[in-house]
């Protein structure tokens, strides 16, 4: 059996620990099969909305100013493990961000897959198809 | 009776998060429930023993050892706990560490989830 569960996060980067936790525990997935019976698995989806949308930006400095991993590494390594990677186009328009901003591939580090632009309604129907919701 | 898993990222002081969430822990168990607790970021502080009760902050200690004595797993966050520097040796008698991991498994299994993410 695959249940679905659904990452939301809708907080800024680095003001608190919240968004680098659930992109922690999306990437957690994973390794989920060793607690489970064969056949069964997690289904992540990870997606950015409101202030959520902020972690997305590319070419974060944390690591030069804070000493710490960049909230972008994480989505990089989110896209690498092959984690649908959904970002609200609406609030990244809000934010009067546009694309060549937001982190949408991580060629750089061999991942397949890309972020997806997608507007608010299509996270709505991804929550909706999810068992269970992480939302922080 | 089902399952209930919360997941909850909020410190113990600081706000009334950890409260609410171990209160629902209470109520479910007591109507029969499973119930799981996964403490990750400022919420593994909960998992520290020796928590001196003051009247104006949250003290918890004693409602987590009645929830793993009952049979609740409550469970931290090993990396956070540790960054925290909160160790195995400091920890509340059957609380458990674990990586991420055990919380989506927890997810997976239970009937519903109730997650609580930071301030």
């Amino acid at each position: 059996m695959i249940k679905k569960i659904a990452f939301v996060v809708d907080k800024m980067p680095y003001k608190s620990e919240s968004s680098r936790l659930t992109l922690t525990h999306a990437i957690a997935s994973q390794t989920v099969e060793i607690h489970l019976d064969d056949g069964d698995n997690v289904e992540p989806v990870l997606a950015f909305i409101g202030e959520g949308v902020l972690n997305c930006l590319k070419n974060q400095k944390a690591s030069e100013v804070y000493g710490v991993t960049t909230l972008e590494s994480h989505i990089k390594n989110a896209l690498l493990t092959d984690i649908k990677l959904l970002i609200c186009e609406e609030d990244v328009k809000k934010y009067g961000l546009t694309e060549d901003q937001i982190i949408m591939d991580a060629e750089d580090i061999g991942a397949d897959i890309t972020s997806e632009l997608v507007p608010f309604s299509e996270i709505m129907s991804a929550m909706e198809l999810a068992d269970h919701i992480v939302y922080s | 009776m089902g399952k209930l898993t919360i997941g909850c990222f909020s410190s113990l002081v600081g706000s009334m998060t950890l409260d609410f969430a171990v209160k629902l822990a209470e109520a479910a168990r007591k109507k029969g429930h499973d119930v799981d607790v996964w403490l990750s970021g400022n919420g593994t502080m909960l998992a520290k023993k020796g928590q001196r009760s003051f009247k104006d902050y949250s003290a918890l200690e004693k409602t987590i050892t009645e929830l793993i004595a009952d049979g609740s797993n409550v469970v931290a966050c090993e990396a956070c706990a540790e960054a925290r520097g909160i160790h195995k040796e400091d920890l509340i008698s059957g609380l458990g560490i674990k990586s991420a991991d055990w919380y989506l498994a927890s997810c997976f299994s239970a009937d519903r989830v109730v997650h609580i993410g930071g301030e």
